[in-house]
């Protein structure tokens, strides 16, 4: 538990989630877009969505251990599990962010005679980048916490030390793990947080 | 004088209820024409219908002499200024920004557009100098009007659409916008049609006046022949002037 390694699995950790949150946002960015555009298709993929966030991290963990490609034991898993739970809450902000964009401020847009593609990227997506960010703020601190049980499946970063602390009932290698993962979680959310209310309006 | 726009049996139905029956109506080149009427008349359908906000469910709607559906939707709408009730600004742009959206859409260049803009700020008397690069969260409700405004005319187009583009203003506000808005119709002689539920308003601004009631057009007359009007829903309308005789202090035009 020397600073080296605590050095060592805080980039470990730092390096899942960024992972985790850059995947995410890869993929939740054009399905919101998408799903702003239809309703129905909407409520089924954020009802699924959601079901999955409900489930204990540890048991999707174990859930993708049997399946091939995707799961194992290591990083992809972990890495796999993290983009699904940070998924939510992006798509859910993307989704309330572009559909929240005042009326009148669209129906102008459109009289104006700005194209779709106008619209979204000059009025639709910078109006909702606030609301995005804060998704993606959520999504961030969120998976900071969760990524630390990845430990259990082999993924490494600070979880390491909190699973090995509990084997060895060891506070202080616990606190090892824990205490850089809350600093790192404070320390997103004031960054991004900062971002947020650069650009809001 | 040529007909700009054109409203031919135009009907317009959703969920088997009938918003606007029957509808013929036409708009010359250089006059204002209020649609007035109660709220939900279908007044305000009708205006969308030319920019194609809305397509009527039978008959059809003419632009500069070629059916609006045979026309490019985005051609269509940038040779139309449109104002709606608090401006419709776009908040995270500037004042300028949103006066010159039109022309940096339409390709124009940034020197042509920083002169438009000026100017058009100028004729509002929102100097660019002082409020060009304000946001519109930093703008009164008469402000943020006029930049609609502003922005309904930067590419010059040949008519104005304007749904109740003052009702959202205190009454003095409302009264110098109005005021403000007819000096301008002289000075640019725009072709306009504006929706608006205020028969001063109506007169004030409108050289004709169509009278909307529960989807069908009730009466068209000149403002002056509009007071005069014997149907009832006129009357209704003319009622709510209250004081002196309707039509004589009124009818500024």
């Amino acid at each position: 538990m020397r600073p080296a390694e605590i050095a060592r699995l805080s980039a470990e950790h730092l390096w899942l989630v960024a992972i985790a949150v850059f995947a995410a946002v890869v993929i939740a960015a054009p399905s919101g877009v998408i799903l702003t555009r239809h309703a129905r298709l909407r409520r089924w993929t954020l009802g699924v969505v959601n079901v999955v966030q409900t489930v204990p991290s540890l048991a999707v963990f174990g859930f993708l251990l049997p399946i091939p490609f995707l799961g194992g034991v290591g990083k992809t898993t972990a890495i796999v599990a993290l983009v699904l739970y940070a998924l939510l809450p992006i798509l859910r902000n993307m989704v309330v962010g572009i559909l929240g964009v005042d009326a009148g401020v669209r129906e102008s847009a459109v009289a104006m005679g700005m194209t779709r593609g106008q619209i979204l990227w000059g009025v639709e997506l910078p109006l909702a980048f606030p609301t995005i960010l804060a998704g993606i703020r959520i999504a961030t601190v969120t998976t900071i916490g969760t990524a630390t049980i990845a430990a259990a499946i082999g993924a490494g970063g600070l979880g390491t030390f909190v699973f090995r602390g509990i084997a060895m009932a060891d506070t202080k290698t616990i606190l090892a793990g824990a205490v850089p993962a809350a600093l790192m979680a404070i320390a997103a959310d004031e960054a991004l947080g900062w971002i947020e209310r650069r650009f809001s309006f | 004088m040529a007909v700009l726009v054109e409203f031919r049996a135009v009907t317009y139905q959703i969920g088997g209820r009938e918003i606007l029956q029957g509808i013929d109506l036409c708009v010359e080149e250089g006059e204002t024409v209020a649609l007035l009427g109660r709220s939900g008349s279908g007044k305000t359908t009708l205006l969308k219908m030319v920019n194609r906000l809305v397509e009527p469910t039978g008959g059809e709607v003419r632009f500069e002499g070629k059916p609006v559906t045979d026309w490019d939707p985005i051609r269509l709408r940038r040779r139309i200024g449109y104002v709606i009730q608090e401006g419709g600004l776009f908040p995270h742009a500037t004042v300028a920004e949103n006066v010159g959206l039109v022309p940096k859409l339409e390709g124009w260049r940034e020197e042509r557009i920083r002169s438009r803009t000026v100017e058009l700020l100028e004729a509002m008397s929102l100097p660019a100098p002082v409020y060009g690069l304000r946001y519109p969260r930093q703008l009164s409700g008469g402000e943020k009007q006029r930049v609609g405004i502003a922005r309904a005319l930067a590419a010059d187009p040949p008519l104005l659409l304007l749904d109740e583009p003052f009702a959202a203003l205190d009454p003095v506000t409302r009264f110098e916008m109005q005021q403000r808005f007819a000096r301008l119709q002289r000075t640019f002689g725009k072709t306009a049609l504006f929706v608006t539920h205020d028969i001063r308003e109506a007169l004030m601004l409108g050289t004709r006046i169509a009278l909307v009631k529960e989807g069908r057009l009730e009466l068209m007359a000149r403002a002056e022949e509009f007071v005069q009007a014997r149907s009832p829903e006129a009357r209704a309308f003319l009622a709510t002037l209250g004081g002196g005789p309707p039509g004589e202090s009124h009818a500024t035009r």
